[in-house]
């Protein structure tokens, strides 16, 4: 099954509304092959979570441009560990200071991808964590 | 502008400077087959007068404050006062943005722009569960006129004009505004500012709505009616092309969007019955400035220009004032850059020369540092400092509109209008701005630009500097940047839960049942009530909630 499409869930959650970086990202996954579920603005965690595991999606990955962040992740992750469901990948990018990177990976965020990233280094980024997680599951 | 004969001979001499052009290009290739525009309009080698051989002076440019205003609204533009030096600020609580504001008019700013937190914008209290971890982060939280008046403590209302970025709930923000100035007794007619008040880009770009297009509309020409008798100084609208351009349009797409919610906005209130001569000459704009210096010079005189005819020849308004295209600009946000932050004080100088070349009336300019996080106070007095030089030292603002006339920038001009008009026509046949955000061309055509300038960045045709070029190792650099402490949200929620156990709480219940009763009632304009309400202290969550009721909530339709 090594062919299998990997799913993503691009969100925006809360209530920032800046979404040209999320569609862009989205749009550049699924030109890789990818199969991407955009949420639209103003998701609640619950909401993306839910949508994560109904979607059997290998990975989330959060915009973040309003400061909230921390709270965001937080909350996601905490709920994907209620749900038995923390094997999904998450990652993000937004304006994420530097300083607040080692908290984010520290909660169990896998990647955070500041502006300016290339969209090819999180295509290629998200391909080897997903291949990485099902060799896992596999064994 | 040239004459028969004289236009033969630069063609003919053309012809010998081309096949010097040949010689030199067969020897030494130029960088590129194609130039364009930042907005991708083919740019020539070279414009001479042939481009521009059609241009009437009288006709297309005229004198500055004449019709249709191209080198400016105003006779004397920057001679007689620059424009307003403007920066978009407010965090946190009340209090500190208090404080922030109170620096910046000592430091030589010359009007307030106030930022409001998400929860605000969006119409939920501090409280509300959808607020949590956003309170005081993008901008300052108010609930309340308690918060208001805090907000503007110390600051005298009559000598300061306010811009306030909202949108959905502008009626409340600036209900309470008005009810803050009664308290400074400042009479309503002395008020002066700007509510953004534009929907319909929050639909296409920018994602702070509420209520549906109808309604929404609804409010916003309640308030142009409102004004219009009562508060004759405030720009009632500040029809936005920024976050159109900020979500990835072109510069055209920027002029055609903007101006076509322009259009709608119009519709709507003559439609109600009001006068465009009236309720015309307080609408306002706000553009971008973006990184391709001429190209943004152009746009904002194409603007202004085709912005008149609208409203002389569609419209049949006579009275000067409302033909007038004014307009805030602010520098693009979206151009700057986390890698190597110092070079976006280039970056801003660029643009905001481009926007005081272009004629703007007010500019906010980004400092540095905005994105990696908000941004710091030192990173927005050199952002200030910006336009103070540009006005004070550069000596741009001697005389009026000091490009006009060159080949290219008229060429240009030209060119935007023309194709931003061809936008304008595609959207009337479509069925107006409404229609075409319903179907969600507008969001595909901007999100198709943003898409196409992210491959141009990775394929290394647009160069960005210290990001696909020039870049240099820059780990672990930490920087001094604001944050907001966390401990704001609490004060803000007990602050709130105060106030709701002292107001008179059976007078709040009447008030909002008033609103209830005028939202019923399209007859009656909301304005009167949403005013009483606030100084009764209802809270602006609680006003958008009777409001939600009754009108319903938009759901966005989902562009990918």
């Amino acid at each position: 099954m090594e062919d299998k499409k990997i799913r993503v869930i691009v969100a925006k959650p809360g209530l920032d509304g800046h979404d040209r970086g999320a569609k862009v990202v989205a749009r550049a996954l699924r030109d890789a092959g990818m199969e991407v579920i955009y949420t639209g603005l103003r998701q609640t965690p619950e909401q993306i979570v839910a949508t994560a595991i109904q979607e059997d999606a290998d990975a989330i990955g959060l915009s973040i441009l309003s400061g909230a962040h921390e709270h965001y992740f937080r909350e996601v992750i905490r709920l994907l560990k209620e749900r038995g469901a923390d094997d999904i990948i998450v990652f993000g990018g937004g304006v994420i200071p530097d300083d607040d990177v080692p908290i984010l990976k520290e909660m169990g965020v896998k990647a955070v991808f500041g502006p300016g990233t290339p969209t090819s280094e999180i295509i290629e980024w998200l391909q080897s964590a997903v291949q990485e997680r099902r060799s896992r599951e596999r064994v | 502008m040239f004459k028969e004969e004289e236009l033969k001979k630069i063609s003919e001499t053309r012809l010998k400077y081309e096949e010097e052009v040949k010689k030199v290009t067969q020897k030494y290739p130029e960088r590129k087959g194609t130039f364009s525009t930042c907005g991708g309009i083919s740019v020539e080698r070279l414009y001479t007068p042939e481009n521009i051989k059609d241009l009437d002076y009288l006709e297309d440019l005229n004198f500055p404050g004449e019709y249709p205003y191209t080198r400016g609204v105003q006779p004397t533009m920057y001679r007689g006062r620059f424009w307003t030096m403007r920066q978009y600020a407010g965090y946190a609580s009340a209090e500190e943005s208090n404080e922030r504001y109170k620096y910046l008019l000592q430091q030589g700013q010359t009007g307030l722009s106030v930022a409001f937190d998400l929860p605000t914008q969006i119409g939920y209290d501090s409280d509300h569960p959808m607020a949590q971890g956003e309170v005081g982060k993008v901008g300052v939280a108010i609930d309340s006129l308690e918060d208001m008046e805090t907000l503007f403590d110390g600051i005298p209302l009559d000598k300061v004009s306010t811009s306030m970025t909202i949108n959905a709930p502008a009626s409340i923000l600036l209900a309470m505004y008005i009810a803050v100035g009664e308290k400074q007794n400042v009479p309503i007619d002395k008020l002066s500012g700007t509510i953004q008040n534009d929907i319909l880009k929050e639909y296409i770009a920018r994602g702070t709505y509420i209520f549906p297009p109808k309604p929404s509309m609804r409010l916003i020409t309640d308030i142009f009616e409102f004004c219009s008798k009562h508060v004759p100084k405030w720009n009632t609208i500040s029809i936005s092309g920024y976050h159109i351009r900020e979500a990835g349009s072109t510069a055209v797409q920027e002029v055609a969007f903007t101006l076509a919610d322009g259009i709608a906005y119009v519709e709507a209130a003559v439609k109600k019955g009001l006068d465009p001569n009236v309720f015309g000459r307080r609408l306002s704009f706000f553009f971008n400035s973006h990184n391709d210096f001429l190209e943004e010079i152009a746009k904002f005189r194409a603007a202004r220009r085709l912005w008149a005819k609208i409203m002389k020849e569609r419209f049949g308004v006579t009275h000067p004032d409302a033909q007038k295209l004014r307009f805030h600009t602010q520098t693009a946000g979206s151009t700057l850059t986390a890698q190597q932050p110092e070079n976006n004080i280039i970056r801003v100088t660029i643009q905001a020369l481009a926007a005081v070349l272009g004629g703007t009336q007010s500019l906010h300019t980004n400092s540095f540092d905005e994105a990696l996080a908000l941004p710091s106070e030192d990173s927005v007095r050199i952002a200030l400092r910006t336009q103070q030089i540009i006005a004070y030292e550069s000596g741009v603002t001697n005389t009026i509109d000091p490009l006009a006339g060159s080949y290219y920038l008229e060429w240009l001009t030209d060119e935007i209008e023309r194709r931003a008009q061809e936008y304008i026509s595609k959207i009337d046949e479509m069925g107006g701005m409404l229609v075409a955000i319903e179907r969600g061309y507008v969001q595909q055509q901007i999100q198709d630009s943003a898409y196409a300038y992210q491959r141009a960045i990775e394929k290394g045709e647009q160069i960005v500097v210290g990001v696909n070029k020039f870049q240099i190792e820059e780990e672990g650099k930490s920087r001094k940047i604001l944050r907001v402490d966390p401990s704001v949200a609490e004060k803000q929620i007990a602050r709130l839960k105060a106030l709701k156990e002292r107001r008179d709480n059976v007078k709040v219940g009447d008030v909002l049942e008033e609103i209830r009763k005028a939202a019923r009632d399209e007859s009656q304009n909301l304005m009167p009530k949403i005013l009483e309400a606030v100084k009764a202290y209802a809270t602006l969550g609680e006003i958008c909630n009777v409001l939600r009721e009754e009108f319903g909530e938009y759901k966005e339709s989902i562009i990918l």
